[in-house]
């Protein structure tokens, strides 16, 4: 028994050791980096700053260009409310529908659902319809691309779940009176909370790291996104790595503030497939 | 069902939130309208410094002398390279470009379909004051679009004259002695050439500033790629790949040179790092600036003769308008300050004397840089020709791509050659041109 | 009420359930989604099969049949992307299977530290990809990146992890594994753990190892999970853009594109049907290889 205790504890400091130099060390590259002023980063050297100057930094980076990083925050943000509400709302109606509505249209729509997790966008068109609707490069656009980009994914989890919705309790609202709209938003609506959650928070995280969508559909300008700002402005930090890494640091804040306190709805919903199939 | 109440409240206040964030996305990329004085935005991406600091100095020349309440402010927010480039595209075709417009002038600005996206300002009076050679590059056939905000340069060989004289070199006359002082160069110590493929635009410029030289072999040779009567790959433009691989078996490169960008390629130059550096003469500013200490000359790219050295120059930039923008008529007030004397003066106090004006009445007033003086000779005796990009519309956009490729021993000049031929026939047949 | 015309009502709330399922779960809660959907996803996807064939400049289009999709195929420059596309999906999915289902097992083992341990390694996975590019680009570097350094420090000469032509794919391909193991191992700790542990309880009483438990149970016990991860991974790994535009590019040259990044070129250099026809080509290729690799795991499966 104690053999065993031994060897979890020693095969344990290992691990920590090991992934401490391969998933850590980054992370703390860049903490370090970012807390150090602008010749000392320059030296990209591993090592303590010898002067801490973190929040002067991020107050420089958020002031580089007329406040453009505050500008992307800003819009990350529009953008990442506006359409994680809207698809989780639509994607809900979708998925519960699926589950309880049989028709022989299911297959076709589930084949449709699954097409938008494999099926790469295709730019070129996509660009061609937006504009057609007077939408491309403008933030309702992209909002509007997010949310049928996310569509797939938040169906199939809310599918799923609505299994989980006992039908007695259905049955219950409509002798009641209830409509669908009613059944739908006061009765089903709040049994799903958790796999909201865990939808609102895995998206949330997906669309404000998304890059490509802002890149091709609203590459800049006023409604530029913290992602497209940073690889913008990497030409620009190029002598300035610690204003460079201190803009990667915000960058990474909102994520991690979800992962800290969500971090049980993330996982469930990332491994949801697992055990299923 | 008792909790509806609550459920209703909370959907409200949600619905409110929801509401108020998409009035705000709306408004946020709206432009509140101005009333009295007109106020142009200058768009140019986040490109060079010289090039920003060239246009704020106009603008604020300009809001100072003119007295109709117009005032020009630049905006220099974008990225740079590929996106700065598709930015600016998908902005113009959308709708959405500021007044005015920086962009190059020749290939690059007929890329951008000017007949129907730009302003044609082909009747106003200093049209006539341009250049011939530069006029033909912001113009086609459908009308004439831009003024110039630069001086003509020439490209070639920058090169740091302490360096050589340590190592003992000349300037070379010729493609061999090239290669002989590359090799004296680096039996000295020094990085014979340097090179800086972390901006990969820097990698054409040994190819392209050997323009002059091939012009000397087919003085069609522009004609003749524009209606695919010849190709790079067999045509005389094949050698102007050579010379770059040439350098590239040669091992003339600095050892970081897949990384090193253009302005630590230029620190290394002035610090005497490296002897060479293929590059244009705008530099000569930021040498006058950053490196006031530093001896930098320029020699154009030589040929198989040494009588016949030539200079291959470059039209500088413009300023463009939408052929949308709201206020044609204040552009084109600006734009008749650009290509004036006043317009010249400013230019010329930005840049330094970095080269001719294209304006008739322009002239370069007081000192001038080594770079400058190195090469106005060529300017003097007319022994100037046009890059290839201000001769023809036939330039592919994946050039550099092919010259970061035979410099890093990837490929050969032929294939590279060949391969640029094949993205030229793309550019070509999007273009619509005949022949192709 | 009398006792009549109560057992009618209740009848007709017995039969009423069925007929109002149908009103209850209106097809029209399908149309807010489904418009969004079908308009800005569906509709261009179907598009493109016509404008891959074309020579497209957004106001007109000229029929060229096949052109694009031979020019795709016989250029260096683009049809190494389509390479580099197969060498990246294929590579990063049988890693993420392997490591993943590796560090799943170390992490559901009784070794110390779990809860940390797991953490850690699945925190990359939410961090802003670009963020990762840029990090991992500065690391990367030949001369001042902390690697080369690292390994300088024990006598070795790194290369030029991005810029050898022959060695840049592999890097991003060892940078996406890096960021996506951690959730490929949290999809198997999912499936290890729902394994009961009667199977193990009963390999014990037959006298079995560490190894034989895990060949004989974990592994085909996994398989949902291993679908999982194959399939995400590859899924992933074909469409990969975001890390290879910011590490490198696509270059030295053309040497780290993909078929996304050629698409984006394409696109940027105004070569609209072309970039089109490269979305027609990722495409086919993701549903090529996707849907028989699903299909035949999924049988594997039903045969246990």
């Amino acid at each position: 028994m104690r053999v065993e205790r031994i060897r979890n504890l020693v095969g344990g400091i290992i691990a920590i050791v090991v992934t401490g130099i391969v998933f850590l060390v980054p992370f703390i590259f860049i903490l370090l980096t970012a807390m150090k002023p602008r010749e000392e980063a320059n030296l990209l050297e591993f090592a303590l700053p010898q002067t801490f100057v973190l929040f002067e930094n991020i107050a420089e980076v958020l002031q580089v260009r007329d406040y453009t990083v505050v500008r992307a925050f800003i819009n990350s943000s529009i953008l990442t409310v506006l359409s994680v509400s809207v698809m989780v709302v639509l994607a809900a109606m979708v998925g519960w529908t699926l589950q309880r509505r049989k028709s022989r249209w299911n297959g076709l729509i589930n084949m449709l659902v699954l097409a938008g997790l494999i099926i790469p966008p295709a730019v070129v068109p996509t660009i061609y319809v937006m504009k057609g609707l007077g939408i491309f490069a403008t933030l309702p656009g992209l909002i509007l691309i997010e949310i049928a980009f996310g569509l797939s994914f938040c169906v199939l989890l809310f599918r799923a779940f609505a299994a989980t919705v006992p039908k007695e309790i259905d049955e219950a609202a409509i002798l009641d009176g209830a409509g669908p709209i009613r059944l739908f938003f006061q009765v089903a609506f709040p049994l799903l909370r958790s796999v909201i959650i865990t939808v609102i928070v895995v998206q949330s995280v997906a669309v404000f790291n998304d890059f490509a969508a802002p890149l091709y559909f609203a590459p800049g300008g006023d409604n530029v996104t913290v992602q497209l700002s940073l690889y913008n402005f990497q030409s620009q930090y190029f002598t300035s790595y610690n204003l460079l890494f201190t803009d990667i640091l915000l960058i990474t804040i909102p994520p991690l503030i979800m992962y800290i306190f969500f971090n049980k709805q993330i996982v469930s919903g990332l491994t949801s497939g697992a055990v299923k199939g | 069902m008792i909790h509806s109440r609550k459920k209703s409240k909370r959907l409200v206040i949600g619905a409110s939130v929801l509401a108020a964030s998409l009035a705000l996305a709306g408004c946020s990329g709206g432009d509140a309208g101005e009333d009295g004085a007109v106020k142009l935005t200058w768009y140019m991406g986040a490109g060079v410094p010289d090039d920003i600091a060239t246009a704020e100095a106009l603008a604020a020349a300009f809001n100072e002398s003119n007295d109709d309440g117009i005032t020009v402010e630049v905006d220099a927010s974008g990225p740079e390279g590929v996106e700065g480039d598709n930015l600016i595209k998908t902005r113009l075709a959308s709708g959405d470009m500021a007044d005015l417009l920086w962009y190059n002038s020749g290939a690059l600005l007929f890329a951008l379909n000017p007949d129907q996206q730009l302003l044609n300002i082909q009747d106003e009076p200093w049209v006539d004051t341009l250049n011939d050679t530069y006029r033909s590059t912001i113009s086609t056939e459908g009308g004439t679009y831009g003024a110039p905000v630069g001086n003509a340069m020439g490209g070639g060989i920058l090169y740091n004259i302490d360096v050589f004289e340590a190592a003992g070199v000349e300037v070379p006359k010729t493609w061999d002695e090239l290669l002989d002082t590359v090799k004296t160069i680096r039996d000295s110590g020094v990085d014979p050439v340097i090179q800086s493929y972390g901006d990969t635009w820097t990698s054409q410029m040994t190819v392209l500033a050997d323009f002059y030289n091939v012009l000397g072999e087919d003085e069609n040779f522009a004609d003749e790629i524009t209606a695919n009567e010849t190709t790079w790959q067999d045509g005389a433009g094949l050698k102007s790949f050579e010379k770059l691989q040439q350098l590239a078996d040669a091992d003339a490169f600095n050892a970081d040179y897949s990384t090193l960008l253009f302005d630590q390629a230029l620190t290394k130059l002035a610090n005497g790092e490296g002897a060479m550096y293929p590059m244009l003469t705008f530099t000569q500013a930021t040498f006058k600036q950053d490196y006031p200490d530093s001896n930098i000359g320029f020699f154009p790219v030589p040929g198989d003769s040494a009588e016949e050295v030539g200079l291959t120059t470059w039209m500088p930039s413009s300023v463009y308008s939408p052929a949308y923008t709201e206020h044609p008529e204040e552009v084109k007030e600006f734009m008749s300050f650009v290509a004036s004397p006043d317009g010249c003066a400013v230019i010329g106090e930005t840049r330094g004397n970095a080269g001719p004006f294209v304006v008739d009445g322009c002239e370069m007033t007081g000192e001038v840089s080594q770079i400058v003086s190195d090469m106005l000779p060529y300017f003097e005796e007319d022994k100037t020709k046009p890059a290839f990009e201000f001769l023809s519309a036939v330039k592919g956009p994946n050039l550099s791509n092919f010259t970061v490729e035979v410099g890093s021993g990837i490929s050969t000049a032929e294939k590279a050659a060949g391969a640029y031929d094949e993205d030229n026939k793309l550019l070509a047949q999007q273009l619509g041109l005949p022949g192709w | 009420m009398t006792t009549i015309e109560k057992s009618r009502k209740k009848e007709s709330a017995l039969r009423r359930p069925r007929d109002l399922t149908r009103g209850a779960y209106p097809g029209w809660f399908y149309l807010p989604a489904g418009v969004i959907y079908g308009v800005l996803f569906l509709l261009p996807t179907v598009v493109s099969f016509y404008f891959g064939f074309t020579r497209w400049n957004l106001s007109s289009a000229e029929f060229i049949g096949f052109d694009n999709f031979v020019t795709f195929f016989t250029q260096e420059r683009l049809n190494r992307g389509f390479i580099n596309t197969l060498i990246f999906g294929a590579l990063t999915s049988v890693a993420k299977v392997a490591l993943g289902l590796l560090l799943a097992v170390v992490l559901t083992s009784g070794i110390f530290a779990r809860g940390y341990l797991r953490a850690v390694i699945f925190f990359p996975v939410l961090v802003s990809t670009i963020g990762v590019g840029v990090t991992f680009k500065i690391l990367l570097d030949p001369f001042d990146g902390l690697v080369n350094q690292g390994l300088a420090l024990i006598g070795i000469t790194g290369p030029g992890w991005l810029t050898d032509p022959n060695l840049a794919i592999y890097s991003i391909a060892f940078v996406d594994i890096w960021k996506g193991v951690g959730l490929a191992a949290l999809i198997y700790i999912a499936g290890i753990v729902a394994i009961p542990s009667d199977y193990f309880e009963a390999a014990r009483v037959d006298g079995s190892n560490a190894w034989t438990n895990f060949w004989n149970i974990t592994l085909p016990l996994v398989r949902p999970a291993t679908i999982t991860v194959v399939i995400l991974s590859l899924i992933g790994g074909l469409r990969s853009f975001d890390l290879i535009w910011t590490m490198t590019s696509g270059g030295p040259g053309f040497a780290s594109d993909t078929i996304a990044s050629v698409i984006y070129k394409q696109y940027a250099a105004g070569y609209y049907g072309l970039s089109t026809a490269g979305n027609v080509i990722l495409f086919v290729l993701v549903t090529v290889l996707v849907l028989p690799i699903y299909l035949f795991l999924n049988r594997k499966s039903k045969e246990l």
